[in-house]
Parts: structure tokens; C-alpha cells; sequence
């Protein structure tokens, strides 16, 4: 007790210093959420990372609560679910935050991504940043995709069965694979087992990279809608009070949207089919999976024809999983030294044409590939469109993203952050504006 | 004598069950062929909409007399309905018309109950099985989920138990035992009408047409599909309220921490 007295003081009260001095969390989170030298120029696009650690929160202690009250097998775990939507106190609640959770997870983390690939985030010095990003959101498909298993409706079952056995188009040794993920000889009660344990693992996983994704962050500090880097105090300010109360804000917003759909359009993203209970001889009409994964599912289904030695089927699995990893390597693919697409004119236009392909292959995935686009246009079938979009979506990140570096003139960029901000730069006020509305 | 009717009982399941795969395979490849069903006015639509506790009373009537025969309601017990408004003596009165089997008693034998207002609604038959034989292969499906598990939800319950056409057009050429309903893919369904004028006789006076038990029975199943539906729209209400004056008071904190900034 008498140790603290002769404790150098910053944070002043003595049961805060005195654990400060032996385990200094309190002087880390003054320094990196306190003190923490943001840009000036945030717009609202750098909201998403506290609403990402929100949805991360709120979806753990959810399914925390949720599995106190699910029982994982395949006779109990339909029931046990619309228990908990009928008999458990607020269950219907929990299960629906939990699931549109999942949903509006998925809806800020593709925003978060875009708005990465818009402003260069991943250039140097963020590369690392960007890495562990992308793993995150391989590891949330990998979750999601278990959780939806969970209920053991229709769609859980036959998604699970169709997506597990794209292991088995790995040559020699996939059907081996798929019968070690199942652990049988079928999507059976040992698979939903695991896929529980597992949904039940990832996510404090995913916890752990975000940690790391938010060390990386504040050891290279953070991007900005110029993509130039900050030349001194002048340039930034305290994430504390000035982000914190943006994020706030933000945030609020973004959970009254949430709340909206959570108490009013609660299977708004639902696939009806997965409120009847899985049958292993009765095969839906279409087999869909949730709609976060529609665009991969296209491209997966539009390598429908062999490629040299590849049959189609491993073709579609390595276009699928590749236009994943594809992410890793954007920070090497992308030569260009302008971080900002508002300098640079050319890259602008391709980074919403690609936005405008990954929609696009959302909504084929979203249909059967041989039926019309449009009734009466008998040439254009959704397979068609399945095979432009992937198309368009490997020449982005493999040529153009490289070719635009070394043939693109991008516009001259201002000289710091406050000059930018004073002289009134038309484009980041406007799109200040457009980002305040949203 | 004996093994030949077991032998044929074999071979007219095999028969049927080869039906039914050519039907469905049918009806699969004709999948795009299906009215879809005309919007209702229900009176749980909208964000405000709640639940027509009448209309759902009588809804149970019909499902209790008509549907119960072929359709479980597997996860909603009796005590349930309390919350449409019935008392405990009723719903006892209910619950004691089924049975169910409890046990074992303390000498190890299974017995027979009558059941009580905290058991599910009892089953109509005691495996999918048997539900299948007694049903010309076709599998009756519990009705607890059914607004929420088809696409077009209530709408197309109401639209299918009101479609039934009694003949076929030209040009359809129906499975044996199946029954022609535009609005069912493929338009060709197990069930054969269930409904007819004056199937259930109401006691509050409603003239029981198709349309006005249809109708009930609907109101009745989104009951069973969302019980919570009214308990959530009304806290939907007060959080999102909230929210919103939250997010104008975070929004009026943002503009006076960064005044000096803009």
C-alpha cells in the first residue's frame, strides 16, 4: 500500500495507479483509444471498425446465451431452437439478433473491405493490416457457414452437404477428406457436433486476429480518405473525444437500423426453407446458401466446363476459394504508389465496376444457372452472367490492379492533410457530405 | 394367406412409392409452372398489425375438427392457447380429448394419459411411416412453422386452400390420387381439398364459407408460426424509438466536440 505513494502519478487516483504500475492497462488504452493520433479527416466510411467491434461483441455474448440453451443433435436441434423461440425468456430475441447479427456482421465487413480497396488501406506500410483482415473474413465465413448448420432446418442440411462435398474434387485424396470432415459417411450427427464445437471456437479466433489486426493498425496509424500520410500534430487529433464521439454516432445509427429489422423484418435474409426440419431424402427445389455467400457460390458454379486437366467441378472450387485468396496478395497486385482512388481517375471507375461485378455475381448466385434473366431474352441465361462476372472479377485483381500501376496518371497529390482541409478541397468535402448522410 | 397380403401390401407400397418419385420428378421439372398467390389485407401486416384473437380462435376450431385428422402442430403445446384468449378449463377440455403415452410407472409399464394442457398437441399419427401409408405415400407436414416456411407465408396458405379446382384444365395430366391446385408447385398436390362449405359449424354464428375458414385457419397458423410476433413489435417499438433519439443526442455530441474543429 505504501507502494503506490511514491508512484509517479499521470492517471492521478490511487487504485487505478497502483494497477497501472504493475499491469499498465489503463495508460494503454489512454494511449491507443485516449491519445491515439487520428487524421483529421476521417469521413464516415472509418466508422466500420467500431461497428465491427460491436456486431463481433454482441454476436459472442448472443451465441454464448444461445448455446446454454441449443442442444447439438440432429434429433433435439430443430426443436431445441424453436424452444428457445417460444419458451426461453426473450429467446425469440436473442436468436434473431443473433441472425440478423450475422447478416448486418457480414454487410459492414464487406463495406469495411470496399472502402480498403477505394482509399489503398492496404499499401505499404499496411500490408500486415490488410492481411489479417482478410483472414478475419475468411475465418467469419468459416463460422457462418457452421452456424447456419446449427438449426438443422432444410437449407442447414443441404448447404452443408452440398459445400463439404467440394472437398471431395480435391484429385486422390478428396473423398478421404470429406468423410473426415463429416466424420462418417454422410452430413450426420458427428458433423453437426463439430460444426458446433467448432462455431462455438472461431469466433474468440477471430477475436484474437482482430487484436492483431487493431496492433498493426495503430503501429502504422491509419489510412485516410487522402491516403496521404499525416506530416505532424497538425494533421491529426485525439481519437478521444473527437472519434470516439464520431464513432458513437455512427454506431447508434447503425444499430437503430439493425434493431429495425431484428424487431420488424426478422427473416427479411432467411431462406423460408430453413424452418422445416432437415430430411436427408427430401432435396429442396434449390439448394441456396445465406445471401453474404451468393457472390462465391456464382463463381463456383460458372466453371462449368473443363479446363486441361481440370474438370469443371475442381474448377469451380478453385475459382471460389481463389477469388478469396486473391485478397491476400491485392497489396503486391495493386503497383500503384497513390494510395486514393480520388487521385487516381482511372482506378476510380474500375473500383465500382467492380463493386457493381460482386453485386452482380450476388444476384446470379441467387438464381438457377439455367434459367432466363429476363423472361422472352431466350440467349441470356444467369449462367451467362455468371461467367462475364467472374471473368471481369479475376482481370480486375490480376491485370488491370497491376496494369493501372504502371499506365494510370493520377492527379497531383495536396502536400498535407490540413492544407487539403483549408483550401476546401472540393471532392473530400463532398464526399464528406454524401458520407454524413448515409 | 397370410404372406400374400403382406406381399401385396410390399408391392403396393413399392407402387406407390415409384408413383410419387415420377410425380415429383414431374413436378420438379415443371417447377416453374405455379400461380403465385394474390396479397391478403391480414391483420397482422404491417408494422403495426396485430393478431385477430377471434379470428385465430376460430382458426383452432377448424384445425382441431379438419386438419388435426392428417397434420401435427408439434411445437406448440395446449397451454399455448392461452394466450388466443381461452381459459384453462377450456383448453383442459381441449387437451383431455387426446392421449398420450407416459410412463414407466412404478412398475415399469407404459401407460396410456389423457392429455394435459402441458403437453405439445398431440400428434395425428405416430411416425412419419404411418403417416405415409395412411396418406397414398405423401407425407402431411406439421403446421406449427408453415406461414413461415413457404415462400409467399401467409398469403399462400390462404391462396392454396381456397385454389383447389376440381377438374384439372386440358393438357395437365394428373398423378393418380393427386389433386389439381394452381398455386402448389407443379400444381399438382397430395391433399385433396380440405376445406368445403360448412365443414365446421362456429359458434359465435360466422358463416363457415371455404374463404372465412381458410382465412381463420391462416390467422390461426402465423399464430402458431410467431407467438411472439406481438411482443416484439411492440418492443421493436420502444428500442427503436429510443435509438433514434440516442443517435440525434450522439449526433448533437459529435457537432460540439468537433465545433472548434469545422
Amino acid at each position: 500500500m505504501s507502494a503506490n505513494k511514491s508512484n509517479k502519478s499521470s492517471t492521478g487516483r490511487g487504485l487505478v495507479n497502483w494497477i497501472d504500475s504493475r499491469l499498465p492497462v489503463f495508460s494503454y488504452m489512454q494511449k491507443e483509444y485516449g491519445e491515439y493520433p487520428a487524421p483529421k479527416n476521417f469521413n464516415y466510411w472509418w466508422n466500420f471498425g467500431a461497428i465491427l467491434t460491436f456486431m463481433l461483441v454482441l454476436m459472442i455474448f448472443t451465441g454464448i446465451f444461445l448455446s446454454m440453451q441449443y442442444t447439438p443433435h440432429v434429433d433435439f436441434a430443430f426443436d431445441s431452437v424453436e424452444r428457445i423461440m417460444r419458451d426461453v425468456n426473450y429467446g425469440w430475441l436473442l436468436r434473431y439478433l443473433h441472425a440478423n447479427g450475422a447478416t448486418f456482421f457480414f454487410i459492414a465487413v464487406y463495406i469495411h473491405i470496399f472502402r480498403g480497396l477505394y482509399y489503398g488501406s492496404y499499401k505499404n506500410p499496411r500490408e500486415l493490416l490488410w492481411i489479417f483482415g482478410v483472414l478475419i473474413l475468411v475465418l467469419m465465413m468459416a463460422t457462418a457457414f457452421m452456424g447456419y448448420v446449427l438449426p438443422w432446418g432444410q437449407m442447414s442440411f443441404w448447404g452443408a452437404t452440398v459445400i463439404t462435398n467440394l472437398f471431395s474434387a480435391i484429385p486422390l485424396v478428396g473423398d478421404s477428406i470429406v468423410t473426415w470432415l463429416w466424420g462418417g459417411f454422410a452430413v450426420e450427427n458427428p458433423t453437426l457436433n463439430r460444426f458446433f464445437s467448432l462455431h462455438f471456437l472461431l469466433p474468440f479466433v477471430i477475436l484474437g486476429v482482430v487484436v492483431l489486426h487493431v496492433i498493426t493498425l495503430h503501429v502504422s496509424g491509419s489510412n485516410n480518405p487522402l491516403g496521404i500520410d499525416p506530416k505532424g500534430p497538425q494533421d491529426t487529433l485525439p481519437f478521444h473525444p473527437y472519434y470516439t464521439a464520431k464513432d458513437s454516432f455512427g454506431l447508434a445509427l447503425w444499430v437503430t437500423i439493425f434493431a429495425a429489422f431484428v424487431f420488424f423484418a426478422p427473416n427479411f435474409f432467411g431462406e423460408p426453407e430453413n424452418y422445416i426440419k432437415a430430411d436427408p431424402l427430401q432435396t429442396p427445389a434449390q439448394i441456396v446458401p445465406e445471401w453474404y455467400f451468393l457472390p462465391y457460390f456464382a463463381i463456383l458454379r460458372s466453371i462449368d466446363f473443363d479446363i486441361w486437366f481440370i474438370d469443371a467441378k475442381l474448377g469451380g472450387v478453385i475459382a471460389m476459394f481463389g477469388s478469396i485468396i486473391l485478397l491476400f496478395l491485392v497489396p503486391w497486385l495493386d503497383r500503384s504508389k497513390v494510395r486514393s482512388a480520388r487521385f487516381r481517375p482511372i482506378y476510380k471507375w474500375f473500383f465500382w465496376i467492380l463493386l457493381l461485378d460482386c453485386l452482380l455475381l450476388g444476384f446470379v448466385g441467387g438464381h438457377p444457372p439455367s434459367d432466363h434473366v429476363f423472361k422472352g431474352i431466350e440467349w441470356l441465361l444467369f449462367i451467362d452472367l455468371g461467367h462475364i462476372g467472374t471473368a471481369w472479377y479475376f482481370f480486375h485483381f490480376l491485370i488491370l490492379l497491376p496494369l493501372l500501376g504502371t499506365v494510370e496518371k493520377t492527379k497531383p497529390l495536396p502536400t498535407s492533410i490540413t492544407e487539403s482541409v483549408l483550401n476546401g478541397d472540393t471532392s473530400s468535402s463532398a464526399s464528406a457530405k454524401s458520407g454524413g448522410s448515409m | 394367406m397370410k404372406k400374400i397380403n403382406g406381399l401385396l401390401n410390399f408391392l403396393a407400397i413399392v407402387s406407390i412409392t415409384f408413383i410419387m418419385t415420377v410425380v415429383l420428378s414431374d413436378s420438379a421439372n415443371s417447377a416453374g409452372k405455379y400461380k403465385h398467390p394474390e396479397s391478403q389485407e391480414w391483420g397482422f401486416n404491417g408494422l403495426f398489425g396485430k393478431f385477430d384473437k377471434s379470428s385465430i380462435r376460430r382458426g383452432l376450431q377448424v384445425y382441431l375438427e379438419v386438419c388435426s385428422s392428417c397434420h401435427g402442430l408439434d411445437q406448440v403445446a395446449y397451454r399455448n392457447l392461452k394466450d388466443i384468449g381461452l381459459n384453462i378449463e377450456e383448453i383442459k377440455e381441449i387437451a383431455e380429448q387426446f392421449e398420450v403415452m407416459d410412463g414407466p410407472d412404478n412398475e415399469g409399464e407404459m401407460f396410456a394419459r389423457e392429455a394435459r394442457p402441458s403437453d405439445k398437441f398431440v400428434a395425428p399419427f405416430a411416425n412419419e411411416k404411418a403417416a405415409r401409408v395412411s396418406n397414398n405415400g405423401a407425407m402431411p407436414p406439421d403446421l406449427s412453422l408453415i406461414t413461415k416456411s413457404r415462400h409467399g407465408g401467409a398469403d399462400y396458405i390462404y391462396a392454396l386452400l381456397t385454389g383447389y379446382k376440381d377438374e384439372a384444365p386440358d393438357g395437365v395430366e394428373m398423378g393418380e390420387g393427386m389433386n389439381f391446385n394452381p398455386y402448389f408447385v407443379g400444381q399438382q398436390i397430395a391433399m385433396s381439398q380440405p376445406l368445403y362449405e360448412d365443414s365446421v359449424e362456429y359458434p359465435d354464428g360466422t358463416k363457415a364459407t371455404v374463404s372465412q375458414m381458410s382465412w381463420d385457419l391462416v390467422n390461426f397458423l402465423h399464430w402458431t408460426a410467431e407467438p411472439e410476433m406481438e411482443q416484439r413489435r411492440s418492443l421493436g417499438w420502444k428500442v427503436v424509438l429510443f435509438l433514434l433519439v440516442l443517435t440525434g443526442l450522439l449526433y448533437a455530441v459529435k457537432r460540439q466536440v468537433w465545433s472548434k474543429e469545422h
